[in-house]
């Protein structure tokens, strides 16, 4: 076989977006643990974690120019560089969300919830599965896997719209509960943005398979 | 979208050797095909059936059709030198004849029995002009053509092609003795040429098909394997065979 060392590169690239995809899965995680126990030390370091996400996105992105530059791929090599150009952008934001996340945790600091948090916990636990099953359909080029996360997606907005209806009954009795309600609110924006994300990676991968640009949702 | 040449069911020998396998293509009017493949593969052989080149071969058999609108080329439809004035051709290495710039291009007209002195001046300025060669060698069109450069020598036997106002031009691998700067100068004289021209080029270099082409046909062991829309075949090809040699895996 021809080109064994461009395809080293092809499969280093590959392992690269899963690695970065993993970081962002457990920065989310370790975002969301620090906000159901109140951990404010836990929520200060979330940042400084995704900064590593950011540096590892652009020696992706490096990379990728790099073999678009001085290798010319086509055809499936081409479709995966450019799924995984794409792909690295969204999960970088997906990190971003969870440094919003953690912002949010501080911000509420000690304060007690003004409601016990059951749909929040249980968005980010879709999340986490939508996030885990994409990586798996990107790194075994599974597009009916990438399908079915999809549809995960549409449990996470009926959750958030929940969260929302939930916390707007609490302020309108309580207007004194509107600080901390509406910082819920954002914590249930960002997660419903993480499951968007997803989503979008999840067409990347459908494009990446089939070279067919499919909108899911 | 209009076909100007149909191929049908054709098979070609060298002797024994079956160099071209059942074929069946359309060539689109005054779009640029391309055909690649890894050396041996049977497209040059293809390119020539185009314009009979081969009836020059020994041991040469074809079966199947070739019709040029329509007009089955290879069983008396058409008279072969009327064939080639309609299907004009440039190779790979430019070959002028050493020859003025000026009579390198009348030479066909010349033989044609075309002595209008005026005649000849204006196809000889048209012509360059076509091919942007005009002001580079507007004072020196008297002169040898073997003077020139090779990416202009090549531009001149484009101009002698389209001098007998052809239909089809065949261009077997025509940039690949250029350097890369009279090599994009022939690109984007072939994608002004189509406009008027249906052209048919084979060629070795992936990048080249994918810029300038419409159509790709790509050939293995005197096959057509697949053969689409050049978008297609360069981002989404079907056939396994053809993702491997465009990714550079074999060939």
């Amino acid at each position: 076989m021809l080109r064994e060392g461009f395809d080293k590169r092809i499969s280093g690239l590959k392992d690269k977006v899963f690695q970065m995809g993993n970081m962002v899965d457990s920065l989310i995680s370790e975002s969301m643990e620090a906000l159901l126990n109140q951990d404010l030390e836990a929520a200060a370091q979330i940042e400084k974690k995704d900064d590593k996400i950011d540096k590892l996105e652009m020696e992706i992105e490096g990379e990728c120019m790099n073999l678009l530059t001085l290798q010319q791929p086509l055809a499936g090599d081409l479709r995966l560089i450019a799924a995984a150009l794409k792909i690295i952008t969204d999960l970088e934001r997906m990190g971003d969300h969870a440094v919003n996340i953690a912002h949010v945790t501080l911000e509420i600091g000690k304060e007690p919830f003004i409601k016990p948090l059951i749909d929040i916990p249980k968005m980010a636990d879709y999340c986490h599965n939508m996030i885990e099953e994409s990586l798996n359909a990107f790194a075994n080029a599974d597009v009916e896997k990438a399908k079915k996360i999809a549809e995960m997606d549409e449990e996470v907005d009926k959750l958030s719209d929940r969260v929302f209806e939930d916390v707007i009954d609490i302020i309108a009795e309580n207007k004194g509960l509107l600080k901390q309600g509406s910082k819920l609110l954002f914590i249930a924006r960002y997660l419903e943005r993480i499951a968007d994300h997803t989503t979008n990676i999840c067409e990347r991968i459908i494009y990446m398979v089939t070279g067919v640009y499919k909108e899911i949702n | 979208m209009g076909v100007r040449i149909k191929i049908e069911n054709l098979d070609f020998y060298y002797g024994k050797f079956k160099a071209l396998k059942n074929i069946n293509m359309n060539i689109y009017d005054k779009k640029i095909t391309a055909f690649i493949g890894p050396s041996g593969c049977g497209k040059s052989t293809l390119l020539r059936t185009l314009n009979r080149m081969n009836d020059f071969v020994d041991g040469v058999k074809i079966d199947g059709k070739v019709l040029f609108d329509g007009i089955d080329i290879y069983n008396g439809g058409l008279d072969p030198v009327e064939l080639r004035r309609k299907v004009g051709m440039v190779f790979q290495r430019p070959n002028p004849f050493p020859k003025t710039i000026y009579e390198n291009i009348v030479f066909g007209l010349k033989n044609n029995g075309v002595k209008d002195k005026k005649i000849l001046d204006d196809v000889v300025e048209r012509t360059l002009k076509g091919v942007y060669l005009y002001d580079e060698v507007k004072n020196k069109i008297n002169k040898s053509a073997l003077d020139l450069s090779g990416g202009q020598q090549q531009r001149l036997c484009i101009a002698r092609a389209i001098a007998m106002q052809p239909e089809v031009i065949l261009m077997d691998e025509p940039t690949s003795a250029l350097d890369p700067i009279s090599t994009a100068k022939i690109e984007e004289l072939l994608l002004e040429l189509k406009k008027d021209y249906t052209i048919i080029i084979v060629t070795h270099s992936m990048q080249q098909a994918a810029r300038i082409s419409d159509y790709t046909a790509f050939f293995l062991s005197g096959e057509v394997i697949e053969f689409d829309e050049t978008s297609k075949i360069f981002s989404v090809p079907r056939d396994k065979r053809t993702e491997d040699y465009i990714t550079g895996r074999f060939g």
